[in-house]
């Protein structure tokens, strides 16, 4: 009876699929935090390198292996330490010296008259900047000069060589994202292309396209990679096609599985009896209904990507120096866990968290297109 | 009745589901009562709330959903007992057996398994004992070879006798009271019947109540005592079965009654012309076989069947499920690989291939029986209808089929706004109709209904047979309808073939197979699906 007339309003758009999926996730709060951490995140990645005044490949040599801290430095004790490694290589001696706000003053003797060109290792040290003669003895064996001190900030502290850490981990995070996302969207592209075609055109060809998916499935992926390694030399670009080339398999055979599924849905045996061709099917039917687990195991395969990559620089097969990566940094803060922990904290917990993040998202995103248990 | 000792009662009852649109009341405030020994039948259309009632009551609801109010089993308020104590109650004072009997079952264990289960979780039996009564309870519910069946797993048996197991299994603490939620519907009429008389002897013998939630009142009548009628979460009307029956007094409930699809449709002159003709059709399907598998077997699932089609005449083919009327109808369509000859329009269409069809496609139409799987859900309505159009008019601008959408979906009966809608915003109803209005777009000649009205409620089937009846009579259509239901097939057809094992066992016009059916097989799907007198063991 109601069926009959419908409603004569005008309330043409209907809410799609993904309508509704987004409607879900919405109101799954852990999901939709994760999301906008994972937004930050990747501005603060993408942006932070800028704003910060160190770059990542700038060596501090007296500054190496500091602890984070909230103030600058250089601290008050480690001027004396600096100021001795300068005038040992101006070889002069130390009379007096003493701090005038951001300035020091020094004054030195020697044996030999004192040049002023030797104020050129003053300002190449990390700690001093702006040197210049305030006054020379009449003999020159004796000279008062003056130096800037300069205010360095190292929230996340520095590395083995002195390098900053947060410029480094935010580096870092380009690097390991980049490769996740780029690595994931390879993996999909060949494995949707490759599994749904499987699917699709079925019978002998899918046997021989998934036997050859087993063939892949069975090379060890180290043994892969450091083949690839031995072959091309080290190089970003391969990393994501090690990683892409590997991770592929497994998005063919749940793509391929969904395709078998799709196929044999009425809807598509209802566009065959229109008489829709082949092409129509894929692309209007088959490809459409497969996105959602797609879209899923996009965001389960982007950590899973990161993961491996850390693990390939772990072992020294991944990114090379000076460039990093989240696993490189783990990796040499692990070795160094004892004497300096915050080069093994602060990239683990970027890492940690992110993954974290992503894989809560992947999870509201399963529940949102597939809420099968409502 | 009112003699009778009230053992469930239900106050008050009000289900909310906390849904992303709001909140949404699937039950308003209800009132139920069901006494010992007494077969209660709560009827209404899909939505109405009937599901959710007994969900609500057995602590079964899904997790966005709550109930308040009373639900007192002797004495205890159901809604009020902590889940261990209710574990206590349900399973064994008060079980329930399932619409699916194909996916209640857990297909990793055995049926002995089972069932041995929860006699010796509730009632603390050893193995052997538990074994024993396991047996009884199979001999109780007649499956044949109880002791084979023991070690038997769900998928080697027939969705009767699963269906029979899932009776043993809720029978198996005895109980006061057995919640039955739709536990024929998915079965066929001659299984229907069997179960049915199952139940009501199983009732005769243990004596239990039987809450009997359906939308189907022809089993109504034979089966319940009293009938609770419910329309959108509320009971709007509650009756003595006979009373009800003699003299409904609210008007959804003589809706209900009469929606049973009446009227019978005039043969077609015997001078008119031929359309789709099959011949000594075969389909054969290989089952496994393959390089290292051996040699497939062969099922043959349409045996030499011949069958003639006129213009505008309508051909009901009849069948249990796997009679293989579904495949006969995909066969004359060419949409399966078939033997035998085929003519369309005097033109053999045998060995047609793919792309020779593509042109033929729009004068042969198909509708499928499940409106939720035969919609892809990812196309606007309005794309779903126009799909034909992409293929057999590729000239039509965007515009024009818009038009062409416009009018198909005036003509089956919905309103043309809801084109940029999505098929999961449509009743089961209305989707059929989307289905139909995009089968008739195309203007066919031969359109072959499978089963298009099972999945409907009755008075939702009604709507759907005189819509394609109308259109029948609009533009000189012939159908080729496959159902089950003998009642729709009457009101729709004029010549029947009835198949059993992919062979016509027998043919003839409407009214001579109904009124007089030789063959013994056609004789008892008659006799379960219009046989009026009770389910009744000793009737």
């Amino acid at each position: 009876m109601t069926e009959a007339v419908v409603t004569a309003a005008p309330p043409v758009v209907g809410r799609s699929l993904w309508g509704d999926a987004w409607a879900r996730l919405k109101a799954n709060r852990a999901a939709m935090v994760s999301l906008c951490y994972l937004v930050v995140m990747a501005a603060v990645c993408i942006a932070g390198p800028w704003f910060v005044p160190h770059t990542y490949t700038t060596i501090y040599s007296d500054y190496v292996r500091i602890p984070p801290s909230f103030s600058a430095y250089p601290k008050a004790d480690m001027i004396q330490g600096a100021l001795d490694d300068v005038l040992k290589r101006m070889r002069v001696d130390v009379k007096e010296w003493k701090q005038d706000g951001e300035r020091v003053i020094v004054t030195v003797t020697s044996t030999r008259p004192v040049d002023e060109r030797y104020l050129r290792y003053v300002d190449r040290s990390d700690t001093f900047d702006g040197a210049r003669v305030e006054a020379t003895s009449p003999d020159g064996l004796q000279m008062t000069f003056s130096a800037g001190v300069k205010q360095q900030y190292f929230l996340f502290g520095t590395d083995n060589v002195g390098r900053d850490l947060l410029s480094r981990t935010l580096m870092a995070g380009r690097i390991s994202l980049a490769i996740g996302l780029l690595a994931g969207i390879v993996a999909v592209v060949i494995g949707v292309f490759y599994g749904s075609a499987a699917g699709f055109i079925g019978g002998k060809t899918d046997e021989v396209m998934m036997r050859i998916v087993d063939v892949l499935y069975s090379l060890p992926f180290i043994f892969f990679v450091i083949m690839l390694v031995v072959f091309f030399g080290r190089n970003f670009v391969l990393m994501f096609l090690a990683v892409g080339a590997v991770l592929w398999l497994d998005m063919a055979r749940i793509v391929r599985g969904q395709a078998l599924s799709i196929r044999r849905q009425e809807y598509v045996q209802a566009a065959e009896a229109l008489g829709v061709g082949p092409r129509g099917i894929l692309l209007r039917h088959v490809i459409p209904n497969l996105l959602g687990p797609v879209v899923i195991y996009m965001t389960l395969l982007v950590p899973h990507v990161i993961i491996l990559e850390s693990f390939l620089s772990f072992l020294g097969l991944g990114v090379q120096e000076p460039m990093t990566s989240w696993g490189v940094l783990i990796s040499t803060g692990a070795k160094n866990i004892g004497s300096a922990n915050w080069m093994l904290l602060f990239p683990a917990f970027f890492l940690v968290s992110t993954l974290f993040a992503l894989n809560f998202v992947g999870d509201g995103l399963r529940d949102a297109l597939d809420p099968k248990d409502r | 009745m009112s003699t009778r000792e009230t053992i469930l009662d239900v106050k008050d009852l009000r289900v909310r589901f906390r849904t992303l649109d709001g909140t949404v009341e699937a039950v308003k405030g209800i009132n139920i009562h069901v006494g010992a020994g007494e077969t209660v039948a709560v009827v209404g259309e899909s939505g109405s709330g009937k599901s959710q009632t007994m969900m609500a009551a057995m602590g079964l609801l899904a997790s966005n959903g709550e109930a308040s109010g009373i639900v007192n089993y002797r004495g205890q308020n159901l809604l009020a007992l902590r889940k261990s104590e209710l574990n206590r109650i349900r399973g064994r004072r008060i079980s329930m057996i399932f619409q699916e009997p194909m996916t209640s079952l857990d297909p990793l264990y055995t049926v002995g398994n089972q069932l041995i289960e929860p006699i010796r979780r509730h009632r603390g039996l050893g193995a052997a004992e538990a074994h024993k009564e396991a047996l009884n309870l199979l001999r109780l519910v007649h499956i044949p070879d109880p002791e084979r069946r023991m070690k038997s797993y769900p998928y080697e048996m027939s969705g009767g006798q699963r269906q029979r197991v899932m009776i043993a299994m809720a029978l198996a603490n005895d109980p006061d009271i057995l919640i039955a939620d739709e536990p024929t519907t998915a079965l066929d009429v001659t299984i229907q019947a069997q179960i049915l008389t199952l139940l009501a002897e199983l009732q005769q013998k243990l004596g239990m109540a039987i809450v009997f939630i359906t939308h189907d009142l022809a089993i109504v009548r034979r089966f319940a005592d009293r009938v609770y009628v419910m329309r959108s979460g509320e009971v709007v009307e509650e009756e003595e079965t006979e009373a009800l029956f003699a003299a409904p007094r609210h008007d959804y409930t003589r809706m209900l009654l009469a929606a049973e699809p009446t009227g019978t449709k005039q043969p077609p002159s015997p001078s008119a012309p031929i359309l789709l003709e099959g011949r000594d059709v075969e389909v054969t399907f290989r089952i496994g076989g393959g390089f290292l598998a051996g040699e497939p077997m062969l099922l043959r699932a349409v045996d030499r069947i011949s069958i003639q089609l006129r213009r505008r005449q309508t051909i009901g083919i009849v069948g249990e499920s796997g009679s293989g009327k579904s495949t006969l109808g995909r066969a004359l369509l060419k949409l399966l690989p078939s033997e035998g000859v085929i003519r369309f329009d005097q033109k053999d269409i045998s060995h047609a291939d793919r792309q020779a069809m593509r042109p033929l496609r729009r004068e042969l139409q198909l509708v499928f029986q499940d409106p939720f799987g035969s919609l892809s859900p990812r196309m606007t309505v309005g794309q779903v209808v126009t799909e034909g159009l992409l293929v057999h008019e590729p000239q039509l601008t965007a515009k024009q089929r818009d038009e062409r959408a416009v009018e198909a979906l005036r003509e089956v009966g919905l309103d043309p706004n809801a084109r940029n809608r999505y098929p999961h915003e449509f009743s089961g109803g209305q989707r059929q109709r989307v289905a139909i209005a995009r089968a008739m777009i195309l203007k066919p000649k031969v359109v072959v209904l499978d089963e298009p009205t099972s999945a409907l409620d009755r008075s939702v089937q009604k709507q759907i047979v005189d819509l394609l009846r109308r259109l029948q009579a609009d533009y000189d259509l012939s159908y080729l309808f496959i159902s089950h239901d003998l009642a729709v097939v009457r009101a729709m057809a004029d010549y029947i073939v009835v198949m059993k094992q992919g062979k016509i066992v027998e043919e003839g016009p409407t009214e001579a197979i109904f009124g007089h059916p030789r063959d013994a097989y056609t004789q008892t799907l008659m006799a379960a699906a219009i046989d009026s007198k009770r389910f009744r063991a000793d009737a």
